[in-house]
């Protein structure tokens, strides 16, 4: 009964973790940018603007519901609801922290993750494949040019980049030897001659281009600058999701910057040592918060470098997003696999 | 408990793929086909093979149904052209190929039991997989990827007319 009961408190506190990311994320974006660009961003509600994305989700959820006409109904309403689904999936296989029983509350210690499955890793590949179904049935069914337009790169994107994604991962198994994130985080723990830890972005030199391959092909698998082609503005209007109104519109913004908060997270679990950093773990009873606290660190120095990316980089032309992705993206994953073959093999003989 | 679920999961699976072949509408067609292979995977979980299972929602719900979307929305075929032929000209085609996959369900159960599990299965890692792949079955998986790279190269033929 309590398993049941632990189970389920963990899977709320994930999913309200992560729909309170969002808001962050908006203001976290908007203050970054507004910063790069000697602005001050949204200054009058609350301190720094900080109430400004609460305001914003009030005043969405107060627009007028709006359906196209010539709309595919059923479909148009499934859209968004799948798109934030594979969204938050993520998050019931990323460990957040060591094992805690939260100050003595519990008897027993749990881990911070909802569940530890042994192909972890698999379930976030196949959360990624899914999120491409919400944008293009949105495009289509909306029964508009842009979105469809939008949806169709779209689709051609995410199907391109997804490939080097899940190859730039396959030197992380390989070191790890495990599918599971929990084995993964645990195999970065320690340090190296006790000041450089073992996270796999520095135990082979491979690592590191893995995580800069994982890290290009995720931004691009969120649709986000330099690779937001599927919304891009100038040419789309708002792609896929142009006639989308008030909440349906909102799930979707939701969803991409839920989406964004996965691949950070993802990022630090496989290639910077997850929760592992100094003072984290232990015997301690607060060992588990500076675990925690390393881990939103990293994800948060991540998100930044999204921002950062967004305020730097010009969009891609279309041609170039293709070529970049199978010419550039998809053979250096492979050679990154290699490397780390050859790597592997040289430390073990 | 775990009969409550292959029902659920076989019933899902036989009903989606039923509706997907009723269905005029193509994208409803593939969505029942996504939700088809979404009950086989969760029935491969049962049978503990959870490896395939995300494998089956990566590779066909994840990816080729994904394609199969994009050439339909390409296509975006109208409501008249939609229209069943009043004759179906690929019904002995249809009939032979048909019978023939009903022969060899039917030679199926013959040897298996309808419901129940099959005996002393354990949840197979992906460590096993791996290693049976490249010893037993080295020359089955050597030759299916020959195959694959056959379909590339045919692929990249029919794409471009001149190389």
């Amino acid at each position: 009964m309590i398993e049941l009961l632990i189970i389920a408190v963990k899977c709320l506190v994930v999913f309200t973790a992560a729909l309170l990311g969002v808001p962050f994320m908006v203001w976290f974006e908007r203050k970054v940018v507004a910063h790069m660009q000697m602005r001050l961003g949204p200054m009058y509600v609350g301190p720094h603007g900080v109430l400004q994305p609460f305001a914003d989700a009030i005043k969405l959820m107060f627009k007028e519901d709006f359906l196209p006409p010539q709309a595919n109904k059923v479909v148009y309403y499934l859209a968004p609801v799948l798109g934030m689904t594979t969204a938050v999936l993520a998050f019931s296989v990323i460990p957040f922290g060591p094992q805690t029983n939260l100050f003595g509350l519990l008897k027993e210690p749990i881990p911070l993750q909802v569940t530890d499955l042994n192909i972890g890793l698999l379930i976030i590949f196949s959360a990624t494949a899914m999120g491409v179904y919400g944008i293009v049935l949105a495009g289509w069914s909306s029964n508009s040019k842009y979105p469809l337009l939008g949806a169709l790169r779209s689709t051609a994107q995410m199907a391109s980049y997804e490939l080097s994604l899940g190859l730039s991962t396959v030197s992380i198994l390989m070191l790890a030897g495990s599918l599971s994130l929990n084995e993964i985080v645990n195999a970065q723990a320690g340090l190296y001659w006790g000041f450089i830890p073992r996270w796999f972005v520095f135990q082979s030199p491979t690592g590191f281009a893995a995580f800069l391959l994982y890290f290009i092909c995720g931004v691009a698998e969120t649709n986000r600058a330099p690779f937001d082609l599927p919304e891009a503005e100038t040419e789309l209007v708002a792609g896929f999701h142009t006639e989308y109104s008030s909440m349906k519109f909102a799930m979707f913004f939701m969803a991409e910057y839920v989406n964004m908060i996965a691949v950070s997270a993802i990022a630090t679990t496989l290639f910077l040592g997850g929760w592992h950093g100094w003072g984290a773990g232990g015997d301690t009873s607060y060992g588990w918060v500076i675990g925690l606290g390393w881990f939103v660190a990293k994800v948060i120095s991540l998100l930044f470098v999204y921002v950062w990316l967004r305020a730097t980089l010009p969009r891609l032309r279309y041609d170039q997003l293709m070529a970049f992705g199978w010419k550039f993206l998809f053979p250096a994953s492979l050679v990154t696999i290699l490397a780390t073959a050859l790597w592997i093999s040289r430390q073990v003989s | 408990m775990t009969t409550v679920f292959f029902l659920i999961f076989a019933l899902t699976a036989i009903g989606a793929a039923v509706a997907m072949i009723f269905q005029r509408n193509p994208v409803y067609s593939c969505l029942c086909l996504v939700l088809a292979f979404f009950a086989l995977a969760g029935l491969y979980v049962l049978l503990g093979a959870p490896f395939i299972a995300a494998i089956q929602i990566i590779v066909y719900a994840g990816a080729i149904m994904v394609l199969f979307l994009f050439v339909i929305m390409l296509l975006n075929l109208s409501a008249e052209e939609r229209e069943r032929p009043k004759r179906p000209r690929f019904l002995p085609f249809a009939v032979a190929v048909g019978g023939l996959l009903l022969l060899e369900l039917a030679l199926v159960f013959r040897r298996a039991p309808l419901l129940g599990m099959p005996a002393g299965q354990s949840e197979t890692s992906v460590e096993e997989i791996g290693l049976k792949l490249f010893t037993d079955y080295i020359y089955p998986f050597e030759l299916s990827s020959v195959l694959i790279l056959a379909a590339i190269i045919g692929a990249v033929m029919l794409a471009k007319r001149k190389i």
